[in-house]
């Protein structure tokens, strides 16, 4: 086996970046003084997830295959890298406040959020099973502690908790999926195996490899029938954690779904993505109106998001592969926007969390109800948000996969969405307030991640042309 | 086409300029007198500049002018042309005739969060220009749904009692109909790679459209439903009275001036454009369900203690004429129809700004709190007057001339249709003219009312406009229909194939 050159390490090279800074945070944490720490430790994130897009792209000019082709580097990699990256810088920036406020010791929090970004990172890159199943690990042990973040309340030990039991054994799940796809193809590389299942009709055995490993990933975009963790850990998890976490790993895992899916050529895709879209979205849907806490309708709301995702995954794959990466890019710039404007009016201790608390907000702080309704637009699907292009996108690229029935499906349950999101816009500004206490002034950091991510939200709504081309770019490759 | 003219720029101009206001208001410091000013003045150009139409429109030429289509986004193929005819070109000079009479019947009653009334008011008025505007599928719907946002929080936050229910209601009908209108158009898009009207309607008359047939009845009714409930065809109706009893003033001015107009025009184009014979097929129970509006719209208003749900349930009856008239496809019936959408828009928007007027004095709508008010109000009682007898239809006023060609042209479809619907002529006179009489006419029953203070200088600024135009348009509609007459024709054109075809077999 010959040792890699030195091209093959700026393929990795984000991977790379990431970990160093991640450590570098580890390491100066206990030398500086408990008053100082969380700001600095927070800027040094920041440097490190820009250090990260800026590797992103220098890779655009290096693509190809590393490490004994575990590794591959092309356009599909280096746009979730870009958006992962993104998220986490985003991430990063809202956490300044929330560190401040609720008073968390910030040195494991920065570290572990960029470990969790080499583990998501690595995801849309490995071409290998193996490889594939230690990435997401990484991504989810530091997801299951980030979880568990706030160590004075008790539902966030829940979380994390329920979070990582359930977790390991749908990580389990997805391991067993790939000893099987083994068995069945003789190899563990994604392109080996898509050689092997398109040459001759697939084995049982492969239907079962699949299976097994879409639950495993079907629990981590939490779709549904697998998604009863989300509303509890999502309500028990530190709200910037919960945008990062409903954003960047799903982005992750459904990079690994589309290579799964289209480039290994998974036999039986269709009924198994149909049934579990329809179910998400419904399950989702139905679940989110009746919640009264913020954070739990998003928890369900993010169920039925998945399911308006994979129908894509049921569409040919030169409509469907940039329908579901628009469909990601522009999901993580709503959701992490709506998580960022809720961590910053919970105040301390998270407490100001339900429907209730924010009736009259139109009036208490205009500019943050106007930021979060443009959010909530945006999940609801209206014209000029990124929402409505991913849905528009999804639901088209079905439609000339000649699959109506699921496209109903997804059409009424927007309809029905559009209730609940409604319903939040309505407290905020049809609702008068209980208390009249001003809301506590936007810091400079969160500020300029709602700036970024209302920029995002609305770019993507108007002009959504040069990243869906892009996106159709890179599926064109992933096809080839 | 490449050198950018006036011609071309100008619905651009008239489509964005009140959202330009808009966005000029956000940075506005608080202070109420200037934004309310400014907010005329936007509304005032906007209007003088949507005069360049009716001006340079070539009125004898059928088909699209003032066009402008450029590519916006590459994939899917959606580009940004617009472009009027002789029938959404009046729609948008209506939009922009009632947006300052919007504004200045404001002036009073919104006192509270002025800046962000405006705002929505603005954007509101961008949003349906562009309706009328957009001559390719996917803008339309985006303008569409645009309409929505401002319209459900100008009722849900400057709304009268009931405001939250109202507003939800009105947003979830009108979302959840026009989902199915959206799968109709991606359908479309999925089969011609366009989302472009004129290429649509061509390919479809081509018999391009590959699963055309089979899937042409379904089209049909997502486009309709969407229609349906905005305009509102009874049984869709339901959201209209709360939306127009709770909405503020101006709310309702737009709400029954013109954004019901957007159901009828979207039937007028769409249903009528792609689908003639699926429009053929489904033209007696249509006809009927707008029989059944007219009927019991003009019926329930009857009964009404509340002087705006009154006016909202004659809104239903009237658009059940246009609704009729559109599906006589005869040229006096759409003819009929396209005059009776202006003209209510005048006078309807006109009763709903003297209901506000009233409102502003007593805080009720309840007709039985008034009673002799001819008497301290000479002048209001006046305008009432006038409006009412536009309404009902007087000759001369312009509500007769839609109503005349609407029947004459329903008459001659379907006789028997025509008969019925010119009863409703006769119910709208009862129960206006019945309002009329308690609110007016005979003593002062409430003391209160005794000093009740008769209409101030920017009252009648807003009212002028209106009563004028009534009459302009009841003396000389052939202004106004010589414009729409090759337009319909060229709407008609398929129907007259189609009724060749019929009679070769």
């Amino acid at each position: 086996m010959n040792t890699p050159q030195g091209v093959e390490y700026i393929r990795i090279l984000p991977e790379i970046v990431l970990s160093v800074f991640g450590m570098a945070i580890m390491l100066l944490d206990p030398l500086l003084d408990d008053r100082r720490a969380p700001r600095l430790l927070g800027v040094v994130a920041l440097v490190g997830s820009f250090a990260a897009l800026a590797a992103t792209l220098l890779q655009t000019q290096s693509p190809g295959l590393a490490f004994w082709g575990m590794v591959k580097v092309d356009s599909f990699s280096i746009f979730f890298h870009f958006l992962i990256t993104a998220i986490t810088a985003v991430v990063v920036l809202t956490s300044f406040e929330y560190m401040e406020v609720q008073k968390i010791h910030a040195g494991e929090y920065y570290g572990l959020v960029l470990f969790g970004a080499v583990g998501m990172c690595l995801m849309s890159s490995a071409v290998e099973l193996v490889l594939i199943f230690i990435a997401l690990e990484i991504s989810s042990i530091s997801t299951y502690i980030l979880a568990g973040f706030r160590q004075r309340a008790a539902i966030s030990s829940e979380s994390s908790l329920k979070y990582f039991l359930l977790g390991s054994f749908a990580t389990a799940f997805f391991l067993y999926g790939v000893a099987l796809m083994f068995g069945a193809t003789g190899s563990t590389s994604i392109s080996l195996i898509g050689q092997s299942l398109s040459q001759s009709p697939a084995p049982l055995l492969a239907y079962a490899g699949i299976a097994f490993m879409f639950v495993g990933l079907g629990f981590k975009v939490a779709a549904a029938p697998f998604h009863i963790w989300t509303p509890d850990v999502y309500e028990g998890a530190p709200s910037p954690v919960v945008g990062f976490m409903s954003t960047a790993p799903k982005a992750a895992v459904f990079a690994v779904l589309l290579r799964i899916l289209f480039e290994a050529h998974a036999p039986g895709r269709l009924w198994l993505i149909w049934i579990v879209a329809a179910l998400s979205m419904t399950l989702g849907n139905i679940g989110a109106l009746v919640q009264s806490n913020v954070k739990r309708l998003l928890a369900y709301s993010s169920i039925a998001h998945a399911g308006y995702l994979l129908v894509a995954f049921a569409a040919l794959p030169a409509n469907g592969i940039p329908a579901a990466m628009f469909y990601t890019a522009s999901y993580a710039a709503m959701n992490v926007g709506a998580f960022a404007v809720i961590s910053h009016f919970a105040g301390s201790g998270e407490r100001l969390v339900t429907l209730e608390d924010y009736a009259g907000l139109g009036k208490r702080s205009p500019l943050l109800a106007a930021t979060l309704t443009i959010f909530l637009l945006s999940l609801i699907g209206i014209p000029m948000t990124g929402g409505f292009f991913a849905k528009f996108y999804v639901f088209s690229a079905a439609l000339q996969a000649n699959l109506p029935g699921l496209v109903i499906v997804g059409v009424l349950n927007s309809a029905v969405a559009a209730y609940y999101y409604l319903r939040l816009i309505v407290v905020m500004y049809m609702r008068d307030a209980r208390e009249d206490a001003p809301v506590s002034r936007i810091p400079l950091a969160m500020g300029t991640a709602l700036v970024i991510t209302v920029f995002a939200t609305v770019y993507l709504g108007v002009l959504p042309g040069r990243i869906l081309e892009y996106a159709a770019q890179s599926a064109n490759e992933l096809m080839r | 086409m490449n050198t950018p003219t006036i011609h071309s720029a100008i619905l651009t101009l008239v489509t964005f300029i009140p959202m330009a206001g808009a966005l000029f208001l956000v940075m506005f410091p608080r202070r109420d007198r200037e934004i309310r000013g400014f907010a005329l003045l936007v509304s005032l150009l906007t209007f003088v500049l949507s005069l360049h139409l009716p001006a340079y429109f070539h009125r004898n030429q059928a088909g699209f002018q003032f066009e402008l289509n450029v590519p916006w986004i590459p994939t899917p193929n959606i580009h940004y042309h617009m472009g009027v005819d002789g029938i959404s070109m009046w729609l948008v000079v209506l939009t922009t005739f009632l947006t300052p009479l919007g504004v200045l019947i404001s002036w009073k009653s919104i006192h509270d969060r002025v800046k962000e009334f405006f705002i929505l008011f603005l954007i509101l008025e961008t949003a349906l220009i562009g309706v009328f505007v957009s001559l390719d599928l996917f803008l339309f719907y985006f303008f569409w749904e645009a309409t929505l946002i401002p319209m459900a929080l100008l009722i849900g936050v400057w709304g009268h009692g009931r405001r939250v229910y109202a507003a939800v209601k009105f947003f979830l009908y009108t979302m959840i109909a026009s989902v199915f209108m959206l799968a109709a158009i991606l359908w479309l898009y999925a089969r011609t790679g366009t989302f472009d009207f004129v290429t649509i309607r061509n390919a479809i008359h081509n018999g391009q459209v590959e699963g055309f047939a089979a899937a042409a009845p379904w089209l049909f009714l997502g486009f309709f439903v969407a229609f349906a409930v905005k305009v509102p065809l009874f049984p869709f109706h339901t959201w209209l009275p709360d939306a127009h009893v709770e909405a503020p003033t101006a709310g309702s001015v737009i709400l029954a001036g013109v954004l019901l107009k957007m159901g009828t025009y979207g039937l007028l184009r769409f249903n009528l454009g792609l689908f003639p014979e699926q429009a053929r097929a489904n033209a007696s129970w249509i006809s009927i369900l707008a029989l059944i509006g007219i009927i019991y719209g003009a019926l329930v208003a009857m009964v009404q203690p509340n002087m705006k749900k009154l006016i909202a349930y004659s809104s239903i009856s009237h658009l059940g004429f246009v609704v009729m008239g559109i599906f006589s496809f005869t040229s006096a019936g759409l003819d009929g129809a396209m005059f009776i959408m202006l003209a209510h828009g005048i006078s309807t928007g006109g009763l709903f700004m003297l209901a506000g007027i009233l409102y502003e004095r007593r805080h009720t709508y309840e007709i039985s709190e008034y009673g002799g008010l001819a008497t301290p109000m000479p002048a209001y009682a006046t305008f009432f007057l006038f409006i009412t007898l536009a309404s009902v239809g007087l000759p001369l006023l312009n509500g007769f001339v839609g109503e005349f060609l609407v029947l004459s042209g329903a008459f001659s479809a379907h006789p028997v249709y025509g008969i019925l619907g010119a009863t409703g002529v006769i119910w709208s006179a009862c129960y206006l003219l019945w309002m009329y009489q308690r609110v007016f006419f005979g003593k002062v029953t409430h003391h209160e009312n005794l000093a009740i203070p008769d209409l101030t200088g920017r009252e009648k600024l807003a009212l002028w406009p209106a009563a004028v135009v009534a009459l302009v348009m009841g003396v000389a509609p052939l202004w106004w229909l010589n414009a729409i007459e090759p337009a319909v024709q060229s709407a008609l054109a398929p129907f007259s194939q189609l009724a060749s075809k019929v009679v070769g077999q």
